[in-house]
């Protein structure tokens, strides 16, 4: 894919080491556990990627966006999907709820897959949208490789690495995605009027 | 846990509602937002026993996105009224939660005392140098020279210093989180709940809007180097000398909290009339 | 004791100052003599005056015992008894004297100041200081209290309870007490005489010594209140203080705030999560707290606030009364914010008008002022009993359900459920922005109009009964008032009606939400209305201007503080009007 020529104010693409935690070393790959250990987290991870595009869809939509916010909406829709996919698939993998004390990744503090409400820009287009779903597949296609590579329990390194060849698969989706995409002109986040006051 | 509904913990999105920011996307605060569901998640907590309160700007906007009970008073004044309703309520988790001019200016006074009486609360700053919603004036921790309107050419004034200021006044626990890391936010603000009496805990939050170079702090914060203290005057040194830019907790002590008995007394109002009767 | 000759006439009332510089103990001596009054049966009320001093500054204990129930100080003192006149002629307007007036001094402090001699009292001489070295352990104001005792024809075991029980543990320091309070009932023989007070009826009825400020506070416990947050003001102090151990009793709190934009947003927090509260101030306290009442009005968090109202504006004159919080009472929020201002009329009804502001704030989910003054606060009385009442705050609680709430629907009340926090399925935001019915902030019109009329509505709507004025008396001749001013008017229609005059009362209790339908109906048929209050600017006319229809011709009598009302002012008013 081409390097996206972000507009003046938009950044949206970051070099995913510098990624969430400030500067928190990683742990190393939390590689342990059984396939069940390892479907909990693939599943925590995919259900706050499809969160986390639910709530930029929401921002966007609160902020008359209307093609990013459909844009996040159908990402959020294809990462709850596969959440779905994964708990179809073993019912043990759901967790009740956020593990107590958070769930550790090893890129930042929160999932691979889960998106920076700090990158959006209320004049933002479809492009700058998916350059951070890219950038956020290529997490997960990476953290899903590592966790291959490193697990010792056989059946977790063959679901992993299943799993990475999947976000492998939407890494190549969105490029593509991207590729169809117009870029962003010069000035696309111009705004005439000032912000408004509120309170 | 006590009751059977309570028994399955609920998620980090349970805590939300379907009422949509107003705030600019980019906007740090949608992170702390993410932090603190994900922190009452973490602590098991159920809505109905979290109470948000707040008082004006931005960030003040937050108790109506969580599906907590929330209270969004006048400028100034949320820590005041956290105050009365957790020494009225103390079954209630309580969370103070504002801006760096509502809380550092319009409301020092009262971010002095709350350090001082040390009630089991928990006050969230979300400092983004800058007053954002009467559109960018500067704030007590807006660099003396950042140019604006109303203070052209900067008010030349040296910033406050508020996690000093929380120490010197007797806050129990102090941290500075960053809301570019919701995960290690919400570790921060679940340390901080559990920890009895004043926990105080300041994140950096953008403002993409009229302080978009503040995008750039993600690349600034870092974890402190060193483990959390007990000692004030270490505590003192430590924030006095970082940059502003490390993150976690800095200080935490073991002072007892303020809190009256609540419902000890068992007279009887008509038990009062003796005093008067002659 | 004090068998003074049968001959000397009889009063229904004395009035009495005792005076002195700091360290002389008048204050003391003033409670004494009103607790023994109390001890025999009589009704009282002694008004505390003093200088600007924290101590050795000079002061003035105005006492007046009466035989029946009174509310406010005479026109005149019968007796002023002195330790000694140094600065005491700054009290000169407050103790007004006359040819009858009797004025006691200590021989070797001086002649009293020219400008109480200028009035022609009758003098006598006692010498305190020498007398009460002659009796080890003793203090002069015993023995002026002896005086004071003998003068009124106090039945001397009245006294003697009454000074027991100050000195509960006894010992050296009672025995000096008594033995200085005879020298004074001794001292007294060869002074010139005033009446003594007509012996007290005896009855059943329970009577209590009570100041306004603690009757505030114990209304609003009985009330339900349960926390109050504070910070000291004078003369609001005491409601404060009465209520910090009286609150922890019932299982309530006091929480002393770091200043008065905390206390409001204290009570305001507290009550939200549903322990009705209160706070007590001034007029520089409640200035400050009026953005967080419009916060309540907005919210509709129910709160109580007591002003008790001193010289105004800014610092003015904290020690001492006027009814000048009128407006920023009625007014004194901004935007469209309908609040329940309510005035108590009597110390004893500050009880009363205190338990009801609780209820209504609660019922009605609305900011409740009560406008008692320094007056009342500060005097301490021997009242009957209040009756008791069934006020008791009870606020619409929201029950968790399956339908999404609305914390500010619209219902035929204008009043709608509110939750408590706690309570699943049922949390909301209590917002100061203007809102939809679910507390979503709204700044479209159709939102605000709805929330406004909702707010002024359940106001409206509520029914007040009875108790939005005391009402008394019949005659074609109205006094309109509130407040301290209650008491004056009262004493001035009794005299009219004593001469077969006719005249009626309307002490209005319930200042806002104005009820204009009931004043008319207790003002039909009056061709003259007088509207009397403390203050220079006329609030109260004004106010009952802009918002009720007053019939005939209509007058205002109306005078700043510090100095009371006096009942002789108003019945001059009345009678020399009537003849005009």
């Amino acid at each position: 894919m081409s390097p996206a020529k972000p507009a003046r104010k938009i950044k949206t693409r970051r070099d995913a080491a510098k990624r969430g935690g400030p500067g928190r070393k990683s742990a190393g790959a939390r590689t342990g556990g059984d396939r069940a250990d390892f479907l909990a987290r693939a599943w925590v991870m995919e259900v706050e990627a499809a969160e986390r595009y639910a709530m930029l869809a929401d921002a966007m939509e609160e902020h008359n966006n209307r093609d990013v916010a459909e844009l996040f909406r159908k990402l959020a829709r294809i990462e709850q999907l596969h959440a779905d996919q994964l708990a179809a698939e073993s019912p043990s993998a759901r967790p009740p709820g956020l593990p107590a004390g958070g769930m550790r990744w090893d890129e930042g503090e929160e999932g691979p897959e889960t998106a920076d409400p700090g990158d959006l820009h209320y004049r933002m287009q479809p492009y700058h949208a998916l350059a951070i779903a890219l950038a956020c597949e290529k997490r997960a296609n990476r953290f899903f490789a590592n966790y291959a590579r490193k697990a010792r329990n056989p059946a977790v390194r063959k679901a992993a690495g299943e799993m990475a060849e999947e976000e492998a698969g939407h890494v190549r989706l969105i490029e593509d995605w991207l590729k169809r995409t117009p870029e962003p002109v010069s000035g696309c986040d111009d705004d005439p009027d000032p912000p408004v006051l509120s309170d | 846990m006590t009751t059977a509904a309570a028994a399955v913990p609920l998620t980090a999105q349970a805590f939300k509602t379907d009422y949509r920011p107003i705030w600019c996307p980019g906007c740090g605060d949608y992170s702390v937002l993410a932090a603190f569901t994900k922190a009452f998640a973490m602590l098991e907590l159920r809505p109905e026993n979290i109470a948000v309160v707040s008082g004006i700007g931005c960030s003040s906007r937050i108790p109506a996105y969580t599906s907590c009970y929330g209270f969004h008073g006048v400028h100034g004044r949320a820590l005041a009224a956290g105050t009365g309703l957790k020494i009225a309520r103390p079954d209630l988790t309580v969370l103070v939660a504002g801006g760096d001019g509502d809380g550092y200016s319009i409301g020092g006074n009262h971010f002095l005392h709350s350090c001082r009486r040390n009630v089991d609360l928990t006050y969230v700053v979300m400092d983004n140098h800058v007053y954002g919603m009467t559109k960018g004036q500067p704030s007590p921790t807006t660099e003396p020279d950042w140019d604006s309107k109303l203070s052209p050419g900067g008010t030349g004034l040296r910033t406050f210093h508020p996690l000093v200021i929380a120490l010197a006044a007797g806050a129990n626990f102090i941290a500075r989180a960053f809301s570019g890391d919701p995960n290690g936010t919400a570790q921060i603000l679940a340390e901080a709940i559990r920890t009895p009496g004043f926990s105080f805990v300041e994140i950096l939050s953008p403002c993409v809007t009229f302080r978009p170079e503040q995008r750039g702090w993600k690349d600034q914060v870092r974890a402190a180097p060193v483990a959390p203290t007990d000692d004030p005057a270490r505590a003192a040194k430590r924030i006095m000398t970082d940059d502003g830019f490390n993150i976690g907790v800095l200080y935490k002590g073991a002072r007892k909290p303020f809190q009256p008995p609540v419902g000890s007394g068992t007279r009887l109002p008509a038990d009062l009339e003796a005093e008067f009767s002659i | 004791m004090a068998e003074t000759p049968l001959a000397r006439p009889e009063a229904s009332s004395i009035s009495i100052a005792l005076t002195g510089s700091g360290g002389a103990g008048v204050m003391t001596a003033g409670t004494m003599l009103l607790n023994a009054a109390a001890e025999a049966g009589w009704y009282g009320l002694m008004v505390r005056s003093s200088g600007p001093q924290i101590r050795g500054g000079e002061a003035a204990a105005l006492l007046r015992i009466a035989a029946r129930p009174v509310d406010c100080l005479d026109d005149r003192f019968d007796l002023v008894i002195g330790a000694d006149w140094q600065n005491i002629h700054r009290f000169a307007d407050e103790i007004p004297l006359d040819a009858a007036s009797v004025m006691v001094g200590d021989p070797d402090q001086g002649t009293p100041p020219e400008v109480f001699l200028k009035q022609g009292p009758r003098l006598g001489h006692v010498p305190f200081k020498k007398i009460a070295k002659s009796i080890p352990g003793s203090w002069p104001n015993m023995i002026m209290l002896g005086v004071a005792a003998a003068s009124i024809g106090l039945p001397l075991d009245a006294l003697r309870n009454a000074l027991r029980k100050s000195y509960k543990k006894g010992g050296e320091g009672l025995a000096a007490s008594l033995a200085a309070a005879d020298a004074g009932i001794a001292a007294a023989q060869a002074l010139p005489a005033i009446p003594r007070l007509v012996s007290a009826r005896r009855t059943d009825k329970a009577r209590w010594l009570i100041t306004g400020n603690e009757a505030a506070g114990y209304g609003a416990i009985r009330g339900g209140v349960r926390f109050a947050a504070a910070y000291p003001i004078t003369p609001a102090t005491e409601v404060l203080e009465w209520l910090a151990p009286a609150l922890s009793r019932v299982g309530g709190i006091l929480v002393q705030a770091e200043d008065e934009l905390a206390s409001i947003n204290m009570a305001i927090g507290a009550s939200f999560g549903g322990v009705p509260s209160l706070t007590a101030t001034a007029g520089p306290g409640l200035s400050l707290m009026t953005e967080a009442l419009g916060l309540a009005v907005a919210a509709e968090v129910p709160v109580v606030v007591v002003d008790v109202m001193r010289g105004g504006p800014s610092t003015g004159i904290p020690a001492k009364s006027e009814q000048s919080d009128v407006n920023i009472a009625v007014y004194g929020l901004h935007g469209d914010a309908p609040r329940v201002v309510v005035a108590p009329n009597s110390i004893a009804d500050c009880l009363t008008a205190t338990q009801w502001a609780v209820h209504l704030a609660e019922c009605l989910q609305v900011p409740a002022i009560v406008l008692s003054d320094q007056y009342f606060g500060q005097t301490r009385g021997v009242v009957d009993r209040p009756a008791d009442l069934n006020f008791i705050g009870e606020r619409s609680r929201a029950k968790g359900g399956a339908e999404a709430y609305k914390r500010y629907a619209a219902t035929p009340s204008g009043v709608s459920p509110m939750a408590v926090p706690g309570t699943p399925g049922t949390a909301y935001t209590a917002e100061g922005l203007e809102h939809n019915e679910r507390g979503i902030p709204s700044s479209q019109s159709a939102d605000h109009v709805a929330q406004l009329a909702k707010r002024e509505k359940k106001l409206r709507l509520h029914d007040y009964g009875r108790h939005w004025a005391e009402l008394a008396g019949e005659g074609e001749v109205a006094v309109v008032t509130f407040g301290s001013c209650t008491g004056p008017v009262r004493e001035a229609l009794a005299r009219i009606a004593a001469e077969g005059g006719r005249a009626r009362l309307v002490s209005m209790r319930l200042l806002a939400p104005a009820q204009p339908e009931r004043l008319a109906r207790a003002l039909e048929g009056a061709k003259r209305v007088l509207v009397v209050e403390q203050n220079q600017g006329a609030q109260f006319y004004r106010y009952l201007r802009a918002h009720f229809e007053l019939p005939g011709e209509v007058r205002s009598f109306h005078r700043p503080g510090p100095l009371p009302i006096r009942p002789g002012e108003i019945y001059r008013q009345i009678t020399e009007w009537s003849r005009a």
